[in-house]
């Protein structure tokens, strides 16, 4: 067989904005055109990832071009901003969001006569209508890759259905879905009725590598004598951290020693602050904001412990930013990436005393810490997108044949 | 020849129920589990007992019934003669049946299945002792022959055993032990003039963990098969020492597997060859020779691929557990608390440490298999916990202690 031609169509690529969605399609684009196939990647606009170093990052050998459609498109709006917009009080998308989708879908259907290319392979739903029209005008088999599904962004209150009918015509026309988990796949099989032969889990990969010491931010509580634990994530349902809170109110009543910090921004932050003060603990709970890059390394670097309690979590990438930068994570049971980290606490979220057990079982035993952070670390540099491209490779051969 | 001998190991953990951080200075039972899972020691002897313990020895008594040659050995934990008193008197009976047969043997090893040798020598003698004593009481027995916790060995242990007056010690047939040489032979430990036998763990575990392996090349493993590997060491060997834990038959190997009927044919299979014959271990010592001396340095065990201790003392979570169980010891005895000295003992039982090994934790193997607990942090969490609460007991007693001294 000969180099397989594929169609990529994302929604963002790194270092655009801070979502995971760019940062795996990238990942698995790299191994993908290691392995030698040929990429077109498509993003919805001219994407400011591009001037920013974006290729040297990947390399001469990466033989991928990417093609802007952004003449179609305006005005774009980051997906952090449409997930803000989903749970302002009436809980709905932007009316754009669904225009620009609807546009990139259009626009899709040019390309696809244009390019040639023997399979599509579309991330999330924000791109699945733009597969799909690939697919109905060139008669190529199409891959949906679910990197999240409505349920996740929803936390459990709640879908819009718009978005759910996009999903489902994504994952019903495809010939192939790949999920992030088995987690996920799960959710594809049971709430969106697609049969299980169908699906194929393939588990994201990291490419971390261990980043300069920042500031340590809580410098001055830990010469105090306080031990810390970090939640980091947007501060909305999806990622619990009010079973966060909970959790901290617990392990207060046995331990007035110990700072709590969530760090994130999110259209729950109001409500979690005041949850902080309503539990009597919000002088033991630190609202940093968004902390990126350096300073954000510098933070898991000091504290004890992670959390990551997600209500609903595809996959989870921030338990191996932390593990990377030498702290232990403690993971909610529902999450992907619970399937692939071994060396981890485990919780249910809801659990939020058992989640308090560990916290202080763990701040109370430095040999236990150690060999979470020793192992977990070592396991971290194992989980890469090989597995996950050779499986997509697969598939394609698969469905080419 | 050769002569073949079966030991089984018969043990039970009280393993550490679910102990929470919030449980310590309030909930003081550590071994009382009553939920529907494997933490609930009374709910998995019974199992055992009612899968293995109670169709093998009705199996095994059959055959020393039919054949007057056949004789085994057998190693009883203390916590496991413990549980069977507790939850199955019928199983105990079982077994006395079949060592009133006077063709079976019965080992010595300490009454907690513990790693005391490694911490205390005065605390692992009184184990044995105690496990003498248990012994002696449940089976008006009196052992000649030793075997240690997960045939754990070194010379300083042999040196030991041949001091507290024993005939024999066993060990696992390693590889770095033997070198050239076969574990068909009896051998020494090094300067003791007591005799070593050494599993022959190929065949050993060709029972006890390939048996039902479909993707073993000798699957399926019939009682002839096993009988010919056996006699084909006639001339090149005068003894096939093999040694299992007992619940490999119904347990690890369920009756579906074929085991029964397996164990059932195989004493009829090697007495069909002439110089083939059964032996208890001592029966073994006295009939032939000790090949040669063997130095070992180091500690083996039957454990895992590498065969040494690093499956109950291979991470700092497990070095900083059992070093502060025995830092206690002082203490605890101190109390004069019987209650308290017997919970301390039961809390250096092995598998509490085997169980928060992280080795091949990624592959889910062995460990995985073995263990009661979600992953070892959980059966690290624990343990930890209701260590802290043991320790916290122990000193509030000292304190009374102290108090009623000063005060007569």
């Amino acid at each position: 067989m000969g180099k397989v031609k594929v169609l990529m169509f994302g929604w963002e690529l790194p270092p655009e904005n801070s979502g995971g969605l760019g940062v795996a399609c990238l990942g698995l684009s790299q191994k993908l055109s290691e392995r030698g196939v040929d990429l077109t990647f498509v993003v919805p606009r001219k994407t400011e990832a591009m001037d920013r170093g974006f290729f040297n990052l990947l390399s001469a050998n990466v033989n991928y071009k990417e093609i802007e459609v952004n003449s179609c498109l305006s005005p774009y709006i980051s997906p952090e901003k449409y997930e803000s917009i989903l749970r302002e009080e009436d809980n709905i998308y932007g009316e754009t969001l669904f225009e620009e989708v609807a546009a990139y879908r259009k626009c899709a259907k040019k390309i696809a006569l244009f390019e040639k290319f023997d399979v599509i392979h579309a991330h999330d739903w924000l791109s699945f209508g733009a597969g799909v029209e690939a697919k109905k005008v060139t008669g190529k088999p199409l891959v949906v890759h679910v990197h999240a599904t409505e349920f996740d962004r929803g936390g459990g209150k709640g879908i819009d259905s718009r978005v759910y009918g996009r999903e489902k015509e994504g994952m019903e026309l495809a010939d192939k879905v790949v999920a992030v988990s088995n987690y996920t796949k799960n959710i594809i099989v049971e709430k969106y009725n697609i049969p299980s032969d169908k699906v194929e889990v393939a588990h994201n990969g990291v490419n971390l590598k261990e980043k300069p010491v920042g500031k340590n931010l809580l410098e001055a509580f830990k010469e105090a004598g306080y031990k810390t634990v970090l939640f980091v994530g947007r501060i909305t349902l999806q990622k619990g951290p009010d079973y966060f809170l909970e959790a901290a109110q617990e392990v207060l009543k046995h331990n007035e020693k110990i700072i709590f910090v969530v760090a994130g921004s999110g259209d729950m932050e109001h409500q979690i602050i005041r949850q902080a003060s309503e539990l009597g603990i919000s002088d033991k709970v630190l609202f940093p904001g968004f902390i990126r890059g350096e300073e954000l390394h510098g933070l898991y670097r000091s504290a004890d412990l992670f959390v990551m309690p997600s209500v609903s979590e595809p996959f989870g990438l921030t338990p191996l930013e932390s593990l990377i930068n030498g702290t232990p994570v403690l993971l909610s049971k529902q999450s992907g990436v619970s399937e692939v980290l071994t060396h981890a606490l485990k919780v249910d979220f809801w659990d939020t005393k058992e989640m308090a057990n560990k916290i202080l079982t763990t701040l109370n035993h430095d040999c236990l810490k150690d060999c979470l952070t020793e192992n977990g670390k070592a396991e971290v540099d194992k989980i890469t997108w090989d597995s996950a491209a050779d499986k997509c490779l697969k598939i394609y051969q698969s469905l080419i044949k | 020849m050769p002569s073949v001998c079966f030991y089984f190991q018969v043990h039970q953990p009280f393993r550490v129920k679910k102990y929470k951080y919030f449980d310590i200075g309030k909930e003081h039972n550590y071994f009382n589990e009553n939920g529907e899972n494997n933490l609930n020691n009374k709910k998995v002897l019974k199992k055992v007992a009612r899968k293995s313990y109670l169709p093998t020895n009705e199996l095994l008594l059959d055959l020393l019934k039919k054949y007057p040659e056949f004789k085994i050995s057998f190693s009883f934990s203390g916590v496991a003669l413990d549980q069977m008193e507790m939850y199955s008197p019928e199983t105990l009976k079982s077994f006395k049946k079949l060592i009133d047969t006077g063709r079976v043997e019965v080992l010595s090893e300490t009454y907690y299945h513990s790693l005391a040798f490694l911490y205390s020598k005065e605390e692992f003698r009184k184990q044995v002792e105690l496990h003498r004593e248990k012994v002696k009481d449940a089976f008006n027995y009196k052992p000649n022959i030793f075997r240690s916790t997960e045939l754990f060995y070194n010379n300083d242990l042999a040196a030991e055993v041949a001091k507290m007056g024993y005939d024999g010690i066993l060990a696992e047939g390693a590889d770095k032990v033997l070198g050239w040489r076969s574990p068909n032979f009896l051998y020494k430990p090094q300067g003791e003039n007591i005799t070593l036998f050494l599993k022959n763990y190929k065949l050993s575990d060709d029972i006890a963990f390939r048996f039902s392996s479909r993707k073993w090349k000798e699957y399926p493993l019939t009682a002839p098969k096993f009988a010919q590997w056996l006699s084909a060491i006639n001339g090149n060997g005068e003894v096939v020492n093999l040694f299992m834990d007992y619940e490999t038959f119904g347990e690890h190997q369920w009756k579906e597997t074929g085991i029964f009927d397996f164990l059932k044919n195989l004493p009829e299979e090697i007495l069909k060859h002439p110089d083939n014959n059964f032996a208890t271990l001592s029966e073994a010592s006295k009939k032939y020779n000790e090949f040669a001396e063997l130095d070992v340095p180091f500690f083996t065990s039957w454990a895992d691929n590498e065969r040494d201790l690093s499956a109950w003392i291979g991470n700092s979570m497990q070095r900083d557990l059992l070093s502060k169980i025995y830092d206690l010891e002082e203490d605890v005895l101190k109390t004069g608390d019987e209650k308290l000295i017997e919970e301390w003992r039961k809390l250096q039982t092995s598998d509490h440490f085997y169980y928060i090994s992280t080795k091949g934790l990624e592959d889910g193997t062995v460990h995985n298999y073995f263990s009661p607990y979600e992953s070892p942090y959980e059966a690290f969490i624990s343990y930890a916990n209701a260590f802290n609460d043991f320790k916290l007991r122990v000193k509030n007693k000292l304190k009374t202690y102290e108090k009623t001294k000063t005060k007569s």
